[in-house]
Parts: C-alpha cells; sequence; structure tokens
C-alpha cells in the first residue's frame, strides 16, 4: 500500500440527542490513489462516515488525518476550505444545481477553492476536457443540468468531482439509480479519470457485483463496532 | 463576486415567484414615492404662485380661505373689498404696488378676473419672474382681453378672436354677458401657475359689463352698449373689488402693515401672507398626508413580508441545493450569503422599478393637475431625505432576509451529508 492519504483511530460518533454512537471504529486507512470498495446495509453509518472524512460533521473522540491535517482540530471555517481543497463528493443522484447549465456546474468547486482552480489550470478548458472523457458531447454543456437523464447527470457530477484533481474522491452510492450496462459504464469512465487524476476513491455501495473492482472492499458492519440498529 | 452568478441563477430558475416578489415591491416603493414627490411638487406649485406677492387683501374671511379663492381660483368670495379701500392702500408710503382683483365672471369654465395693468408689470411668480407676452399685448381697448397660456391652447384663440363672458363661475352658466363682446388682445406666456388658466379684462370692462346687473341679474333695458360704455370710460370706476395684491417696498413692512389692514377700522378686512397661509394649509393637509404614508408604508412592510416568505418557502426545496454547494466547498457563510444576496437583488430591482412607476404615474397626472388647477408638476428625481428612506428599505430588506439565512444556516451545519430530498 501507498503511503496513507487518510487515516482515522478511534473514531466515535453519535448524532446530537442519541447515546448510542453510530460510528465506532477502531482504525481505517486508505492510502493515495487507492480505489476502495465500503458496502453495508441501510442505516449501518455509511453516509455518516462520510459526512465525518468530508468535515462536515465532527467526532466526538478519536483522530481523523486527511493529507496530514488533522481535522478534528481545525476550525469549521478551515475544514470547510479543507474539504474544497482536497475533496471530490459524488451523491447517489440529484448531484447538480439545476439552475446551472452543465458546465457551470463542474466548475462549481473551482469558485470556492483557489486550490483546485489552480490546479485546473484553466477551469473552462478543464471542465471540457473531463466532460468529454465522461463521454458528454458539447451539445449538452450548455443546457441546464436537470434537462439531462440521471446516467448523464451523474457524469457530470463525476466531472465535478473530479475536476482540479482532488486527493479524494467520496462516492456515495452514485450508481444505484443506474442501470446495469450504464453503470458498469460509468464505473469505466469514473476509474478512467481517477487514475489520471491520481486521486483516492472511496466509494460506498451496497452492490456487491461491484467489489471485484476495486483494489479493497471494506464491511462496513464489521469494522464499525457500534450496537445494533440504526 | 463568486456568488453573483449563483444568485441571478437561483433566481431566474424561480423568476416566477421572483417577478410577483419584485412587483409587489415595486407597487409599494412607487406608492411612497408619489405620495412624497406629489407633496413636494404640489408644494412648491402653490408656492411658485404667490412668490412674489407680500399680502393678499379681502373682506374679512378665513386666511385659507381668502388665498384659494383670490388666487388659486378655489371657492369663491363672500364679500368684497370697497373701491375707497383699495386707493387707500394703493397711496400707503410702504405698498410699491397693488393689483385689485375683481372676480365673479367666467368663460366656458375658466375664470375672468378684472384688473388694472399693474397685474402685467408688477405680478411675479417663481422666482420673481414677471408675465411676459407670447403674443400681443395688455388691454387697451374698453372690450379687449387678455387671456392665459392654457385657456388660449384649450379654447383655440387667437389674437383679434371675439368671446362673450358668463356671468357666474360655474361651468353651465345660463346668463351671458352677450350684449358686450370682447376681442383677443394678448396671449400670456405660460406660467405654470393659475395664472395660465384665467382671461384678464380691465376693471372699466368688468364695470360696464355689470351695469344693470346690480341686483345680480340683468334688467333689461338698464345696460349700456358698447359705444355708450367706451364714452364713458374714464368715469366707469368699479364699487368694489374681490382682493388685492400687495407688493411692499421693503419686506419687514409686511407684519406691521399686516396688522394695520386687520384692524382697519371702516372696513372688516384680512390681509394674509401668502407663505405663512400655505403653511397653515400644509398642515391641515399633512394629515392626510401622514396616512398616506402609513399606508405606504405598511405595504412595504407587507412587500418585504412577501419577499422572505417566498424566501422561507423555497428554504426546503433548496435544501439540496445547499448540499450541494456545502459539498463542493462552500461554506454555511456563503449559503446564508446566498440569500441575503437574492433579497437585495429583488430588493435593489423592486425599488428601482417603483420609482420607474412613481415617475411614470406623476408624468401621466401632470397634465390634468395643469388644466385643472393650473399647477405645473415638475418631474423631479426625489430629495436627499426620500433616496434615505429608499436606502433604509433596501437595508431592511437585507435584514429581514437575516432570518431564513440563518435558518439556512443552521440546517447546513445540522444537515451533514445525509441530505433528503
Amino acid at each position: 500500500m501507498n503511503q496513507a492519504l487518510l487515516n482515522l483511530e478511534s473514531i466515535r460518533f453519535a448524532w446530537p440527542g442519541q447515546s448510542e454512537p453510530v460510528i465506532d471504529i477502531q482504525a481505517l486507512s486508505i492510502g493515495r490513489g487507492e480505489r476502495v470498495y465500503l458496502h453495508g446495509p441501510s442505516g449501518s453509518g455509511k453516509s455518516t462516515l462520510l459526512a465525518l472524512i468530508a468535515g462536515l460533521i465532527r467526532p466526538q473522540s478519536g483522530l481523523i488525518a486527511c493529507n496530514g491535517l488533522a481535522l478534528k482540530d481545525l476550525s469549521g471555517r478551515k475544514r470547510d476550505r479543507f474539504r474544497a481543497d482536497y475533496l471530490g463528493i459524488i451523491f447517489q443522484q440529484f448531484n447538480l444545481l439545476p439552475w446551472l447549465d452543465v458546465k457551470a456546474n463542474v466548475i462549481l468547486p473551482c469558485r470556492f477553492s483557489r486550490r483546485r482552480a489552480e490546479r485546473a489550470g484553466d477551469p473552462q478548458s478543464a471542465a471540457a476536457e473531463l466532460l468529454e472523457a465522461m463521454d458528454l458531447e458539447s451539445a449538452l454543456w450548455h443546457r441546464r443540468a436537470d434537462n439531462l437523464s440521471v446516467g448523464q447527470q451523474q457524469r457530470v457530477a463525476a466531472a465535478r468531482a473530479l475536476i482540479g484533481q482532488p486527493s479524494l474522491v467520496l462516492a456515495d452510492e452514485p450508481t444505484s439509480a443506474l442501470d446495469a450496462d450504464r453503470r458498469d459504464r460509468f464505473l469505466d469512465l469514473l476509474f478512467d479519470r481517477i487514475d489520471q487524476a491520481g486521486s483516492a476513491l472511496l466509494f460506498v455501495s451496497h452492490d456487491r457485483e461491484l467489489a471485484r473492482r476495486f483494489d479493497r472492499t471494506l464491511d462496513l458492519t464489521t469494522i464499525n463496532r457500534r450496537g445494533a440498529g440504526p | 463576486m463568486k456568488l453573483m452568478p449563483l444568485a441571478i441563477g437561483s433566481l431566474l430558475n424561480r423568476r416566477f415567484a421572483v417577478v410577483l416578489t419584485t412587483l409587489t415591491i415595486a407597487l409599494s416603493i412607487g406608492l411612497l414615492v408619489l405620495v412624497e414627490q406629489m407633496r413636494s411638487e404640489v408644494r412648491s406649485g402653490f408656492y411658485r404662485t404667490v412668490a412674489g406677492t407680500d399680502l393678499i387683501v379681502g373682506a374679512r374671511t378665513a386666511p385659507i380661505q381668502l388665498l384659494l379663492y383670490s388666487v388659486f381660483g378655489i371657492g369663491d368670495a363672500t364679500n368684497n373689498v370697497s373701491w375707497q379701500t383699495y386707493q387707500e392702500l394703493k397711496g400707503l408710503p410702504e405698498v410699491d404696488w397693488a393689483v385689485p382683483m375683481a372676480l365673479g365672471d367666467s368663460h366656458r369654465g375658466f375664470r375672468v378676473m378684472g384688473t388694472s395693468l399693474a397685474f402685467f408689470d408688477h405680478y411675479r411668480y417663481a422666482d420673481r419672474q414677471p408675465l411676459v407676452f407670447a403674443a400681443g399685448a395688455a388691454f387697451d381697448d374698453l372690450f379687449d382681453v387678455v387671456v392665459g397660456h392654457q385657456v388660449a391652447r384649450q379654447l383655440r384663440l387667437a389674437l383679434g378672436d371675439h368671446l362673450t363672458l358668463a356671468h357666474g363661475t360655474s361651468r353651465v352658466t345660463l346668463q351671458h354677458h352677450d350684449d358686450h363682446p370682447f376681442s383677443v388682445s394678448g396671449i400670456l406666456a405660460p406660467t405654470g401657475t393659475p395664472v395660465d388658466q384665467q382671461l384678464y379684462i380691465s376693471l372699466a370692462a368688468h364695470r360696464a359689463i355689470h351695469i344693470g346687473w346690480e341686483t345680480g341679474v340683468r334688467r333689461p333695458g338698464a345696460g349700456i352698449d358698447a359705444e355708450q360704455a367706451r364714452a364713458r370710460q374714464d368715469e366707469l370706476e368699479p364699487d368694489s373689488v374681490t382682493a388685492i395684491l400687495l407688493g411692499l417696498k421693503t419686506r419687514a413692512a409686511v407684519f406691521g402693515l399686516q396688522r394695520r389692514i386687520n384692524d382697519y377700522r371702516p372696513e372688516a378686512l384680512s390681509a394674509v401672507m401668502p407663505g405663512i397661509t400655505l403653511q397653515e394649509l400644509w398642515r391641515i393637509t399633512g394629515v392626510a398626508e401622514q396616512m398616506l404614508r402609513l399606508v405606504a408604508g405598511m405595504v412595504i412592510i407587507a412587500g418585504l413580508l412577501g419577499m422572505v416568505t417566498v424566501l422561507l418557502a423555497t428554504l426546503n426545496e433548496r435544501r439540496r441545493e445547499m448540499a450541494i454547494l456545502r459539498a463542493n466547498g462552500a461554506r454555511p457563510v456563503h449559503v446564508a450569503a446566498l440569500l441575503i444576496f437574492e433579497a437585495g437583488l429583488v430588493a435593489a430591482a423592486g425599488i428601482a422599478l417603483g420609482l420607474g412607476l412613481a415617475i411614470a404615474a406623476q408624468a401621466a397626472a401632470a397634465p390634468w393637475l395643469l388644466s385643472h388647477y393650473g399647477l405645473h408638476i415638475g418631474l423631479s428625481l426625489p430629495a436627499a431625505g426620500l433616496w434615505l428612506v429608499l436606502g433604509a428599505i433596501w437595508l431592511s430588506a437585507l435584514l429581514v432576509a437575516l432570518v431564513p439565512a440563518l435558518m439556512a444556516y443552521r440546517r447546513t451545519l445540522a444537515d451533514g451529508m445525509q441530505v433528503r430530498s
């Protein structure tokens, strides 16, 4: 394994007002450029884990370090900056701002992160290149995002997550709304660009068929030692 | 400004609600601006009219009534001032000029004023501007008439045209002085005051057409014909006039003279200073203005509340958008700022549109005010005070937008990535 990009140690997190932690993970690490497949049933805490890694929420105890930065010690403002600079995020669906056109959606992270904008070089041409690589013809680029099919929207979301070469891409069941053919096609394109960008990928899904395509598979039910129930 | 394109895109996405909200704000702002503008324009219109007159003298009556019927043609006089008193006032050492006004006749709804040549020489309006003839000259022959600008324009009168006067001032008059036709000798240039709405004849003519009318109606056979009248021109002196405009040599004498006229023994008189009397008038109309302001203020509050309602109503549907923005690096502050930004844009558009509406309404009302009251309404931009009010309204729009903004801020903090669409 390469040098670790992401390190989680003794993480405990409970949503406010709940005594039982949703997340109780002893150790989890992801190397640079590594593709990790994480699966677990609904309610096993997958989305919460992603939110912790993204710095959207803070664990009650434990250590999360990414790129050598200890997220827990960062102020809210710096965690926002960290997310903008180093992370690309793909949701399950409805990833795009409906009132922006496709290209503006892809450029969105460059609006909030100077690092991403600089690494993209010229955001406009970087976005064009990514969209092309994601098999979206230029006729679509200036359409409103909600005019696209679900599969097209997910590819736009992937292009957006990859612009400016983030260190880590978090994907929260991005293929669940796609049929098998489009799902495989999506993964081909995603992996191809992830390799080029040199990003690591943490891919959450409950579709075990996909697991074989990843470097490593994690089962959340085994690494998360929390009590039963959601 | 990285949020600007986002805010505009988001507003365009909700353009129907945004346009309605903007219109609500625009209408309320328009109402406010219109009330303020008309108030100041109407006031300055009244001041223009009496700017050059120091005192107005009439039979004893309420000052506002005297001012309104003498200069502005609103209402009628109840009593007259004797000719002898006019002569005495005119002869006072502190009096520079005296313009007699004999009212009571009309021509097709326009007032006819019997006066002396002093009116054309001494009457001043606005910034001490004298009356100018657009065509012709003052009356020379006994049956000459000078017409104001609007009278000539609306009745299409030209020099040399003949017209007959009607007894009384109502628009429908059955009794005409048709035995004495007048000929137009002069047309005045526009002044933007009630001067434009009147016709002017000499006092002698005023007297001549009323010979035989002493009881208020014509006694058949008692009148004199035009040639007789011309022959007796020099002895045709009125018994009384309706009011007298006075100009003093020094303004400082105005208070003393006013007191002496009000205390005048032989006749019960009122002397009023037009400026001060107008102030009294504004005090009365001020109550109505305050009510209008209050209504305009309420409507503005309703408009702003409507805007916040729209923002709040869209918060739920926007929850998804907020999460996407957050995931792509937007800070909670950005999300809140986006909402405030949108409110600022909507309010600014509403204010700009409202100003436009008010100015358009003013432009539409101006001709009507000019033809009915001789009031000239200028198209001026709002005064500094009104700009401050508009600025304050804009800031309050930002302030009330803080409510949905803070709610969005807290939600984005709490939601994390678990966004329900």
